[in-house]
């Protein structure tokens, strides 16, 4: 219900900060409206870019009971559009506009049981949950999966927390995590809840659906920042307004957009609510989905995207390497 | 100019509700496949049970367009959708269709509260679900148990609930509310003792060799067709953080041991109170009146609802006119008598609940609860 998330902004004071992983950085800040974080809860706050202000999404991951300390931690990453590069930028006594904890992603007391599934930094969403359940003597599996062990942050703090119930997952370690495995053994009454990379979380809800496991006890939570192909700049245009714009591979379309002048409406901007949805009318490339608002069917139709989150690219396997330097993609849309 | 504000609630004319706790939403037979809407502390909830009988409370607000839910329809199992635009939601208030569009937006929840069954009630917890422990239900064991009959109703009373403990807990007040049914001058004149732990309060009365007011009268006359002669009768108040108070009450026939244990030659009752804040100038009061004598009665069951109904109805007029002096007064404050031992340790177990949650202790005077929730 989104009465529950009516935003209170006030300025929040950074008391901490830490490096806890490779290029993983944990922020604690001191609003000054405290208010107890939920597991699941996020601040919004806005991100200074250029001189301009932006508006960024981070997870609570722990907070103190009364609220007077909130710890976010943040990735730097290369393609970002340089929210993250700012935060690492901070220093204690610096001050931040923040909101208070908001909820999207509940955690429900009292499910038979629990899959926790953090894939990178998605674990920021998931310590504080996790935590919860350890202390309600809950029947929960923390699943932690990354790339490399130093790009995982509180990797010491959760096992030992959680011991024997959390299993980890490294690439590098030829542990790499099995979707299908996972899913394939999750107990049909539990909820699961993830955060992590787009390709994890697509792979889990067609596992989900595949293995016909209860569609409403798959939780989740995105915030439209990673895609199965590497950001690239590509090119956007706008016939029926006479409008081409170049979208750099740190900026989105819909903010591109913006820039040039065109009227555009939106909310979430994060790819889950399908306001910002634009018609695809030509491509020269392919378009990386990045939202969860269309179904595998209409992202595979490629007729409508949203542009807060979507891009277009031209590399043929997602990396940048393989993408068509000098040659960007093109995606001629009209806007509602 | 320094302004300070009160702090206390001994003084409080419109406290404040703790989240923390459970407090019954409805009777278990008002829980059916047909949806109600009530509002518990100051929020309003969808309830219903599903196909297989599990009771569910949602909040009354789909999370697109906070169209009330409860106007809406019950599907198959545990489903309910939105009357407006036809979003369904599962009893754990996640959205399980969104009809113009092919996939779920992962943030479509309602609130979905824990409700637990018990002693013929259905209890709601508002606040942290972490903390919602069903064994921290009030005991009201004799609302179902096979040694006590009876029934009740629900009073909707337009006044702060703590107006409603407060009546319950000094029962002097009957003489002069209740004159002609269970009212009498002994109840002042009496000696009455007061104890309390971290939940709960306790203020027993004894009156000893005295005339039965009628309503106790008919009730040894329903055990003991007959009777006539002096009687002791026991007033004993138990209350239950926040708003249950159950006492136990009753007469025998005077000198026969009844203070020391022995009721055999008299009548029980049970008057079961519990108080369900609504608003903060409002609340739901569900009692019940049950007995360990004459259980086969149904006759004996139905006077006694009628009969209680009559005297509460007495209370009812009292704490209207009584909240409306308050709201007509804002410049004075309550005065506190040796009768209010009882209520002031209620309003003190009430203050520290309400303080744990960082939650103030004032509902202010405006009518509407004050923000710090």
């Amino acid at each position: 219900m989104a009465a529950t998330n009516i935003e209170v902004w006030q300025q929040a004071t950074v008391i901490e900060t830490a490096a806890v992983a490779t290029d993983i950085q944990r922020i604690v800040l001191a609003p000054t409206v405290p208010k107890r974080a939920e597991p699941g809860s996020h601040l919004d706050l806005f991100v200074t870019i250029n001189g301009e202000r932006n508006k960024r999404s981070y997870s609570v991951v722990d907070s103190s009971d009364d609220g007077t300390r909130v710890a976010i931690s943040v990735l730097k990453a290369p393609n970002s559009r340089g929210g993250s590069v700012f935060m690492h930028t901070l220093r204690p006594g610096d001050t931040l506009e923040v909101t208070q904890p908001l909820q999207n992603f509940p955690l429900r007391v009292g499910a038979p049981g629990y899959v926790l599934l953090a894939g990178g930094i998605g674990v920021t969403a998931i310590v504080n949950m996790a935590r919860v359940l350890k202390n309600l003597g809950a029947n929960y599996t923390l699943v932690y999966a990354a790339r490399s062990r130093e790009r995982m942050a509180y990797l010491p703090e959760l096992l030992a927390l959680h011991g024997d119930n959390l299993q980890v997952h490294i690439d590098d370690e030829g542990t790499a995590l099995s979707v299908a495995d996972l899913i394939g053994s999750v107990d049909p009454s539990a909820e699961l809840y993830m955060c992590g990379p787009i390709r994890l979380m697509d792979a889990v809800r067609r596992s989900w659906t595949e293995r016909e496991l209860n569609y409403p006890n798959l939780r989740f939570e995105t915030f439209g920042n990673s895609g199965w192909y590497d950001p690239e700049e590509f090119i956007v245009r706008v016939p029926r307004l006479g409008v081409e714009a170049i979208v750099p591979a740190g900026r989105s379309m819909l903010e591109a957009l913006e820039d040039a002048g065109v009227e555009m409406m939106f909310d979430c901007r994060k790819g889950e609510c399908g306001l910002c949805e634009v018609k695809v009318l030509a491509l020269e490339g392919a378009i990386d989905h990045r939202d969860v608002f269309y179904s595998e069917r209409q992202q595979h139709a490629a007729a409508k995207i949203c542009c807060c989150v979507s891009r277009a690219v031209t590399s043929p396997t997602g990396l940048e390497a393989d993408a068509a330097h000098g040659d960007p993609a093109i995606v001629t849309i009209d806007v509602s | 100019m320094t302004i300070i504000q009160t702090k206390s609630s001994t003084t409080n004319k419109v406290l404040n509700y703790p989240l923390n706790t459970w407090y019954v939403a409805a009777w278990d037979h008002e829980v059916t496949r047909k949806l109600i809407s009530r509002k518990i502390a100051d929020k309003p909830l969808a309830i219903y049970r599903t196909e297989d009988g599990r009771p569910v409370a949602l909040a009354d607000a789909c999370w697109h367009r906070l169209a009330p839910l409860s106007q809406g329809k019950l599907l198959a199992k545990d489903e309910i959708q939105c009357p407006y635009h036809g979003i369904v939601y599962n009893s754990a208030g996640r959205c399980v269709s969104m009809p113009a569009q092919e996939t779920i937006n992962p943030s479509a929840t309602v609130p979905s509260y824990p409700v637990v069954e018990r002693h013929r009630f259905l209890w709601v917890w508002l606040g942290d679900a972490t903390l919602a422990n069903p064994d921290t239900i009030p005991d009201m064991h004799q609302m179902d148990h096979p040694e006590w009959a009876g029934d009740g109703l629900t009073i909707p009373v337009t006044c702060n609930y703590q107006l409603v403990l407060d009546n319950l807990m000094d029962l002097t007040h009957e003489e002069f509310v209740h004159g002609s049914s269970i009212g009498q001058a002994e109840l002042s004149e009496s000696d009455f003792e007061v104890t309390h732990d971290d939940t709960t309060v306790t203020v027993s009365r004894w009156m000893h060799n005295i005339d039965a007011p009628p309503f106790w009268l008919k009730n040894m006359r329903d055990k003991f067709p007959g009777f006539s002669g002096k009687v002791d009768r026991w007033q004993i108040i138990h209350f239950e953080a926040p708003s249950t108070i159950c006492i136990d009450v009753g007469v025998a026939k005077a000198g026969t041991g009844a203070p020391e244990g022995d009721r055999s030659q008299g009548v029980n009752g049970y008057v079961m109170n519990t108080i369900t804040p609504e608003t903060a100038r409002s609340a739901h009061y569900f009692w019940a009146f049950m007995r360990n004598y004459r259980l086969e009665s149904q006759l004996i069951t139905s006077q006694l609802r009628a009969g209680v109904s009559g005297v509460f109805q007495e209370d009812e007029d009292m704490l209207l006119a009584q909240q409306a002096a308050i709201d007509a007064n804002p410049d004075y404050e309550f005065y506190n008598l040796n009768i209010d031992a009882g209520g002031l340790w209620v309003r003190r177990l009430i203050e520290r609940m309400l303080e744990a949650e960082g939650r103030s202790v004032s509902a202010g005077r405006a009518g509407r609860v004050s923000s710090a929730n």
